[in-house]
């Protein structure tokens, strides 16, 4: 490109005029805006949103209170009690989960041996109050049974990746 | 009827007062959209599509906006000089608004025709720059006063290059007249010949009214709102009305000067048909939105950038221009006026 | 009649805002005084159907000088108990000066005549009604004045020169960037691809990943980091006593990157 060239291109605003047409020509082109609260986008079967403990198909909880999920938490929102049942088995007692802490990491997802706790699909999950967020055992148990089909269907389609 | 509002001393002042609600009704209702219409153009060029719950399209978002202004509290800063902080806001929207006391929306359609209305606009248009200082020095605030001062250095520095670049326009009318400014065009509009100057013009304009690229002195990503930072709710609500109506009144210095005012492209059957009013307002729409488009398109200036165009491109350029104009107007004896 | 009412309105503003602008405490008000002072002359230039001079008041005095001054002072930290500690010694000074000022105002004004052909300066006024005043003043500074308009001009100059001369600082630290050098500038000038072997570094290489022209081409010639700089700087490294001492291993500025 010789000087005449770049002094006439300077002049001319060629650089703005291209600029310019580049987004007249994103100006009629369709949208890529979903309508949110009446079309949701897609979700990764790993994407981690609200906690839920699972239970096994007869109804048993899975958690055997190992409190590895409590250990590894890196912003410790997981407080966990455990005591024998009344037939021998190890149960938590209290299984809290302060999700104002939580920075969804997964790191308790991951470090679960039974699959019991597990962070699901869920997103929409706001409360107007502070308190709210403050999950007990019963809270999450409650989760886990209303997202059960979905989360394991979830865990099936990560499984190979695992 | 007529008598009465021809005749009569009341009758007079009834009919400044409906003349000017017949301009600013509508100026403010513009004001209003066009807050909505840079959202959805902007969206729309960044593949979004903005507001659209309020209403079909998102239409009721402007009053929702009012709304939500008009209820939240204003905050007046400890230690800010209280009446200045307040008086500022009110100056700021109100020379906005009596601006367009000269715009002429057809042939001799003014709410005062005046002999000097360009200087006038000049003279309006530059004293935004007290709105901005009043409102940075009074809030108290280091962040406000010095985003006061960058708006004001660079209001001051792109009224130069507005001023020659109105020359170089005077010279091809002979006359101060906003009228016989546009009534100079009927052959042809002015930013045909003065496409350099239209170009200097219009990006002066854009600097004169703190938009992107040149919004330093609000820069959202680096100064939060510069001298509005201090400022909530109405006052803040009046400053943000100001600033579109500026726009406005950019947009119809521009399509007076350049793009011929009320008059249609070409004095034939099917654009005469459209009322010249209507040829100002979609003029008007046109420069409002590039100016959006512009908005969308470039990235923020620096401000020794901001400078440098301002007193090393455009002031030297429209100089020379202004003296190009004169010497082909003289040797062309195209000059009006003649030398009487 | 109502001419003469809003005549007293604006005159009795005038005259009022001008008493604050010397009397308010705060400097920024004095300011703001001084600006409503300047918008009432302005009215009274209108009412006396000068309305070009009334637009060039606002225009200059209040959207540029006044500006100015708004600046200044509110970029100034006065402290005023300062400042008047002295007025009780130097009142009566004062007081003199002022006084002797306005015995000689007072003579001037009781000895005023208009001169006998004040009525043949035709060229003064408009001559016609369609006339307007712009035109008449245009006339008289550009036809009539045109030297005397150049030598003001001149004199503006020299001043604005002045100014500049005075405050403009060569800093040879300070590195400027050349915005037309910048847009000059291709792909070539400024990327060099290498082909760098696996494990060995871009140092094994001997290149930088930017050629050092580069530099060169983003700042204007002579400020910092570029060429002449740096060449200037090896001249002064080799130059002094120290770096005589000990031989020289390559020259600043090469290689050190």
């Amino acid at each position: 490109m010789n000087a005449l060239t770049k002094a006439a291109r300077s002049m001319l605003l060629a650089e703005l005029a291209a600029g310019m047409g580049a987004t007249l020509k994103a100006f009629f082109k369709p949208k890529a805006t979903i309508n949110y609260p009446y079309e949701k986008g897609v979700l990764s079967p790993r994407f981690r949103g609200e906690h839920a403990l699972r239970r096994y198909p007869n109804g048993e909880e899975r958690c055997i209170a190992c409190k590895l999920c409590e250990a590894t938490c890196p912003a410790e929102a997981i407080t966990i009690e455990a005591e024998p049942r009344d037939d021998g088995s190890r149960r938590t007692t209290r299984y809290d989960i302060d999700m104002t802490k939580c920075i969804y990491c997964g790191l308790c997802e991951e470090a679960c041996p039974v699959d019991a706790i597990v962070e699901g699909p869920n997103y929409e999950f706001a409360t107007e109050t502070r308190e709210e967020l403050m999950y007990d055992k019963n809270k999450l148990l409650a989760n886990g049974d209303r997202w059960e089909s979905v989360l394991a269907r979830r865990l099936e389609l990560d499984a190979p990746y695992r | 009827m007529a008598d009465f509002f021809f005749h009569t001393t009341l009758g007079q002042i009834l009919l400044i007062v409906l003349e000017s609600l017949a301009v600013l009704v509508p100026l403010l209702l513009g004001v209003a959209y066009l807050t909505l219409a840079e959202r959805k153009v902007m969206a729309a060029m960044q593949l979004r599509k903005g507001p659209n719950v309020n209403g079909p399209f998102g239409v009721l978002q402007a009053f929702a906006d009012a709304i939500k202004m008009l209820t939240k509290e204003t905050v007046i800063p400890s230690g800010a000089n209280r009446m200045l902080f307040l008086f500022a806001p009110f100056l700021t929207f109100s020379l906005a608004m009596i601006a367009w006391a000269v715009i002429p929306t057809g042939n001799g359609l003014a709410i005062a025709n005046i002999n000097v209305g360009i200087l006038y606009l000049l003279a309006i248009s530059s004293l935004g720059v007290y709105g901005m200082l009043i409102a940075g020095w009074a809030s108290n605030s280091k962040y406000a006063f010095l985003g006061g001062l960058r708006s004001a250095a660079q209001m001051v520095s792109y009224e130069v290059s507005i001023g020659l670049v109105i020359v170089s326009v005077l010279l091809a009318v002979g006359s101060l007249n906003l009228n016989d400014i546009v009534l100079a065009q009927r052959h042809v509009w002015f930013c045909l010949p003065m496409f350099p100057m239209f170009i200097v013009f219009f990006i002066s304009a854009l600097a004169e009214t703190n938009r992107a690229p040149f919004d330093l002195p609000e820069g959202e990503s680096e100064l939060v709102a510069g001298f509005f930072v201090e400022y909530s709710a109405l006052a803040f609500g009046l400053f943000f009305l100001g600033e579109y109506a500026n726009m406005f009144l950019m947009s119809g210095m521009v399509s007076i000067l350049f793009l011929g005012g009320w008059l249609p492209p070409l004095a034939m059957a099917p654009f005469t048909w459209i009322p010249g009013p209507l040829w100002l307002i979609a003029k008007i729409l046109f420069c409002l939105f590039v100016f959006i488009w512009v908005r969308a398109t470039f990235p923020r200036y620096r401000y020794d950038q901001l400078m440098r165009l301002g007193w090393k491109v455009f002031l030297p350029f429209s100089l020379a221009w202004m003296v190009l104009t004169a010497g082909f107007l003289m040797v062309t004896g195209l000059l009006p006026g003649g030398a009487g | 009649m109502m001419t003469q009412i809003v005549f007293y309105v604006f005159a009795a503003v005038l005259v009022l805002s001008a008493t604050m602008v010397v009397s308010a405490r705060n400097p920024v008000h004095s300011v703001l005084f001084l600006i409503l002072a300047f918008f009432n002359a302005a009215g009274l230039f209108l009412i006396a159907g000068a309305e070009f001079l009334a637009m060039t008041l606002v225009i200059v005095y209040v959207g540029a000088v006044a500006v100015l001054f708004l600046f200044v002072v509110m970029m100034l930290d006065v402290n005023f108990t300062h400042m008047r500690e002295g007025v009780q010694r130097y009142a009566p000074i004062g007081g003199i000066v002022g006084g002797v000022l306005l015995v000689e105002l007072l003579m001037a004004f009781m000895h005023w005549r208009s001169a006998s052909n004040i009525g043949q300066i035709a060229h003064l006024v408009p001559s016609s009604p369609e006339r307007t005043n712009t035109a008449a003043l245009g006339d008289v500074i550009y036809t009539h004045y045109i030297f005397l308009f150049q030598a003001c001009a001149l004199v503006l100059l020299v001043a604005m020169i002045g100014a500049i001369v005075l405050t403009l600082r060569e800093r040879p630290t300070g590195r400027r960037q050349n915005i037309n050098r910048q847009h000059d500038r291709t792909v070539t000038d400024s990327l060099e691809m290498l082909q760098v072997p696996l494990g060995a570094g871009v140092d094994a290489q001997g290149g930088f990943l930017r050629p050092h022209e580069s530099y060169d081409i983003a700042a204007v010639p002579g400020t910092y980091g570029t060429e002449a700089w740096r060449v200037a700087e090896a001249q002064e490294t080799t130059g002094t006593a120290l770096v005589m001492t000990t031989p020289a291993n390559g020259t600043k500025g090469e290689g050190d990157e």
